[in-house]
């Protein structure tokens, strides 16, 4: 197998499942003869033609609530939404529409749409370009968050995420799109929703991270251990559902816990997964220190000069990590 | 360059008609050559419009009793969705709903005992029955255009040729959910029609304080579609601009945009008090406009109209809604635990915990 990166694993996927259920159509701003502005959907408009590979008017809302519809009309919509920063024009339809179709009837409808957007920060972007509103989405019932970390594990996850019956928030890494590359199986791979991975075994401390933050766990990790503690990595892959047995199991063996999370601090996902594992008798006896979360700041996220003391860097979970071992 | 040549680019102004188009006046003569409806289905629509009526007054009267959640009536404007569905193919077009359209919900077969579910707090009222083209009653203010526009679009990328009703306020025309899909079924020529009830009144906010437009129809111009302004309480002229952007969307031609002009002849919800800001005259000169008034004096000259055939309907309508009512009081309560099955296809871990554990709970009562 040859080496791919994030964004070509996302295209090949795309064309590989639209190529084999003619109801998959993608739908955004300039996804169509331009591929997409980071070409996640290169050539799929020469392939499957405008109606089924649509540029959409420039405005958030309706690329969401338009898929409500075209769900309901039997069509299986993968709605790319620029960047994530942009859902905010799209929050209603996401968190009051989409997510509600199949609760509001009962479940005698349903949608089975798909939202791709990229995240996080890294890549001197404009403002609104990196915000990482993750927790937004994983508060609202109804729907479902992943967020793969690398190129196998993006076309496991994205062929689930198309082909699940229910709504699926499907967030790619921004800095990872190029920078991370791999090995992808071909033909048939899904990964499961609701399964973490462990990504490199330790045994003294567990670094919970998804998406973009994983590459920086690991590296943190290998820092770690020149010092000679032995870090477990968790990539969570999806964060609804989450996967709790991984996480226990990883917790009970190491007693350490650091969370990354590459939003702000305040109400992030890090703390919903730090409260989760809090609740559980087993790990919060097993505990060796008190957990900690390494974030972005209480910030709108930064203008450029600033993001470099923002991001989530190998030497913030390098201290964080030194942090529950010493203590 | 001279001073002439220096002027101010020509403004861009738009010249719409405002008076809404008729067919019936208020004294229930035609003002055109032909009735687009034949006496029949007249008779059918005005049966239509006072099912939705008294569905409506036995809702409020049972919400003062407390057996009923806050309620949202359509009395006084229920010759828009009437009419609509009357132009509509219910075995194939859909019907997409604000909160307040329940005659028109019901003549496109809606299940009377769902309706009044839904008005008990009971998630079956949102039911989408077998074979019922129809999405749930929405409580977010134009949150369903896009739906219905998305809907349209994806039937017509299948090679249907079913086409998809919204209905919703004057006050929604100031919601981007209003602009944005508008702007989308133009370009995309989706077969939709978008239908705007101005009943005057967005809870208390009178509809000159939405908009500067002088027609709400004409909003349709910035999106390049067709936008017609129609009296709203006159059950045949809806049906006969309604049919014609019904056809034209079936034909391949693209989406309408539908005024009707018409009035809430009662509160905003059971929640409401209507007296604090809306002008008593105002309430009387349209009391004079309803839409049954009308109807019943065309009927009549058409001699097809008597007190006694009026009676007769009144009662049966009667019965329609008492046996249905007692049909819904005996339906058993949802419970929270079956709640949690209907959030995903199947429970994720934390549901199926949530779940077990509200089980636990009612197994041990």
């Amino acid at each position: 197998m040859t080496e791919i990166t994030m964004v070509e694993a996302i295209r090949d996927t795309l064309s590989y499942e639209m190529e084999r259920d003619e109801r998959v159509m993608v739908l955004g701003e300039d996804v169509g003869k331009t591929g997409g502005v980071f070409r996640a959907t290169d050539g799929l408009y020469e392939q499957f033609g405008n109606h089924r590979v649509v540029d959409m008017p420039l405005a958030e809302g309706p690329i969401i609530g338009a898929s409500v519809g075209l769900a309901i009309s039997g069509l299986l919509p993968v709605a790319e939404i620029q960047f994530m920063g942009f859902t905010h024009n799209a929050f209603n339809q996401i968190v009051a529409q989409l997510s509600r179709i199949r609760y509001r009837s009962w479940g005698s409808l349903s949608t089975q749409v798909t939202i791709r957007t990229p995240y996080g920060g890294g890549i001197r972007a404009p403002e609104m370009h990196s915000d990482s509103f993750v927790a937004h989405f994983a508060h609202c019932p109804g729907l479902k968050v992943v967020a793969p970390a690398n190129p196998a594990d993006a076309k496991g996850l994205l062929l689930s995420s198309i082909r699940d019956p229910d709504p699926v928030m499907f967030l790619e890494p921004l800095r990872g799109y190029r920078l991370i590359s791999g090995e992808v199986p071909e033909g048939e791979y899904e990964v499961p929703l609701g399964k973490a991975r462990v990504a490199r075994e330790g045994k003294d401390c567990t670094v919970i991270a998804w998406s973009a933050a994983v590459e920086v766990a690991k590296k943190a990790a290998d820092l770690a251990e020149e010092k000679g503690i032995s870090v477990e990595v968790v990539d969570l892959r999806s964060l609804v559902p989450l996967d709790m047995p991984t996480l226990q199991e990883s917790v009970l063996k190491t007693g350490r816990v650091v969370v990354l999370q590459e939003a702000s601090f305040t109400g992030g996902f890090a703390a919903e997964v730090m409260s989760s594992l809090h609740e559980d008798e087993g790990i919060f006896y097993s505990l060796q220190a008190p957990m900690r979360r390494v974030c972005g700041l209480d910030t709108p996220y930064p203008v450029q000069m600033i993001e470099p003391d923002y991001l989530v860097t190998e030497e913030r979970v390098l201290s964080a990590i030194l942090s529950t071992v010493e203590s | 360059m001279s001073q002439d040549k220096n002027n101010l680019p020509a403004e861009i102004t738009v010249n719409l008609p405002t008076e809404p188009y008729q067919v019936l006046d208020q004294s229930g003569n035609l003002v055109v050559d032909h009735a687009p409806l034949d006496d029949e289905t007249v008779l059918k629509g005005l049966r239509a419009i006072l099912l939705g009526r008294r569905f409506d007054e036995l809702c409020i009267k049972l919400q003062r009793r407390g057996l009923m959640v806050t309620f949202a009536p359509g009395i006084g404007q229920e010759a828009c969705t009437v009419g609509t569905v009357l132009a509509m193919d219910s075995t194939r077009d859909w019907f997409v709903p604000q909160y307040r359209e329940a005659a028109g919900q019901l003549l496109h077969g809606q299940p009377l005992v769902n309706a009044f579910l839904w008005h008990m707090g009971s998630p079956i009222g949102f039911v989408i029955t077998p074979g019922l083209k129809m999405l749930p009653p929405q409580a977010g203010v134009a949150g369903h255009i896009g739906h219905a526009v998305g809907l349209a679009w994806g039937l017509m990328l299948q090679g249907k040729t079913d086409v998809v009703t919204a209905h919703f306020g004057d006050g929604a025309t100031s919601q981007g959910d209003f602009y944005e899909p508008l702007n989308l079924s133009g370009v995309m020529k989706a077969p939709a029609i978008l239908f705007c009830q101005n009943n005057n009144w967005a809870i208390s906010v009178p509809r000159q304080s939405q908009t500067a437009s002088p027609t709400l129809a004409q909003k349709a111009v910035a999106a390049g579609i067709p936008g017609i302004h129609v009296d709203g309480n006159d059950l045949m002229a809806v049906y006969q601009v309604t049919k014609a952007a019904v056809d034209r969307a079936r034909r391949g031609d693209g989406p309408t945009l539908i005024e009707g002009v018409t009035y809430r002849l009662g509160i905003h919800t059971t929640a409401d008090d209507s007296s604090r800001y809306e002008p008593e005259e105002l309430r009387e000169m349209w009391k004079d406009r309803d839409p049954v008034i009308r109807l019943q004096l065309y009927l009549e000259q058409r001699g097809c109209w008597t007190e006694e055939i009026g009676e007769k309907m009144e009662s049966e309508i009667s019965t329609e809604l008492d046996q249905a009512w007692a049909e819904a009081q005996k339906f058993p309560d949802a419970t929270a635990a079956e709640s949690l099955t209907h959030v995903f296809a199947e429970m994720t871990p934390r549901l199926q915990q949530q779940y077990d554990e509200l089980k636990g709970e009612s197994d041990n009562d």
